[in-house]
């Protein structure tokens, strides 16, 4: 009966241990944007992660899925972001230049409060649709560490280039459209 | 007039809880909350989304909002990651539970190997083999002569 007790309690002890360590491996693999970044590091097409999240300005929710068929500037920022106040009129500016060419822009406001987001939306007069994600559910899963960062996506919602910080020129934001218009 | 007491007693440990929730401050919020950026109490944060924080706080102090009210509304917007402690529901139960299962548990363990080598030790002075008998003899006329 003791070596039975023994082995029992040997036994709960190793299973509490590995569900310990299964739920450390799934807690940093799903937040993990590796998938992302380092796929684009070593020459890869990642498939973007897909969201729906609820639009800034306007009722209803984007999906991003419903951008397939375009180019996509996807562009994470927050209001309280210092670098994100410089280059928002530059991305306004080169969305008015590719609207209507197979281009949309998307901007992803998170960790933020949805009145300062807004309220900055309308200080640079920016068209381009912009969805909230406060919760910042979406910043692990494309492996976000900072503001602000853009992403480049193909037509079938891949990743094909990243600028992590601001965009500082007009021609960084071409050349990204330009990798994502360009056949695969 | 015991009862009396406890029931005062009890009112007089209510009360500051009941300020807190009706007026509370901005120096206890900003300790029960967290920056969503760099994950420190605000009242230890400098992070910009922090002080913005603190700032919506203060305005919602001054504008008679609760203290429920107040982390409602930061939840609604940043999520539950914002608490620095975890509410008790759902998943975040196990924040909670699995700190004292392991006390708990850890303890009964170390009881348990406590209760068994002392066990072991009484049977371990049972099992002390007798002298032989000629040698006891001897060993007694030894110390006899001592006396």
């Amino acid at each position: 009966m003791n070596a039975r007790l023994r082995l029992a309690a040997q036994a709960a002890a190793i299973a509490v241990v590995v569900a310990l360590l299964g739920l450390l491996v799934w807690k940093v693999v799903a937040g993990s944007g590796d998938e992302v970044t380092g796929s684009l590091a070593s020459g890869g097409r990642p498939q973007a992660p897909d969201f729906t999240l609820p639009r800034l300005v306007g009722s209803g929710e984007l999906a991003l899925a419903s951008t397939r068929g375009k180019a996509v500037v996807l562009n994470f920022w927050a209001s309280w972001c210092i670098p994100c106040k410089d280059e928002t009129p530059l991305l306004q500016r080169s969305w008015q230049r590719w609207k209507g060419r197979g281009v949309v822009f998307v901007g992803v406001n998170a960790k933020d409060f949805r009145g300062d987001a807004r309220r900055f939306l309308r200080r640079y007069r920016v068209t381009y649709p912009n969805v909230y994600d406060g919760k910042g559910s979406t910043l692990g899963r494309y492996g976000i560490t900072g503001f602000p960062e853009t992403f480049f996506l193909d037509a079938e919602g891949r990743v094909v280039y990243r600028i992590a910080g601001p965009v500082t020129t007009a021609a960084e934001i071409d050349a990204g459209i330009e990798r994502a218009l360009a056949p695969a | 007039m015991k009862l009396v007491a406890i029931v005062v007693g009890a009112l007089a440990l209510a009360a500051p809880a009941l300020a807190s929730e009706e007026r509370p401050t901005a120096s206890e919020l900003e300790s029960e909350l967290v920056c969503p950026v760099c994950e420190a109490t605000l009242d230890t944060s400098n992070a910009p989304v922090a002080r913005r924080m603190k700032a919506y706080i203060r305005a919602r102090i001054a504008a008679g909002d609760t203290k429920s009210e107040i982390k409602g509304q930061l939840v609604e917007q940043f999520g539950t990651a914002v608490l620095a402690v975890p509410p008790r529901r759902g998943f975040d139960w196990i924040a909670w539970v699995l700190p004292l299962a392991g006390l708990g548990g850890g303890l009964l363990v170390v009881g348990a190997l406590a209760w068994r080598w002392s066990r072991r030790r009484e049977d371990g002075d049972a099992q002390v083999e007798p002298l032989d008998p000629e040698l006891e003899r001897r060993l007694d006329a030894a110390l006899s002569k001592l006396e």
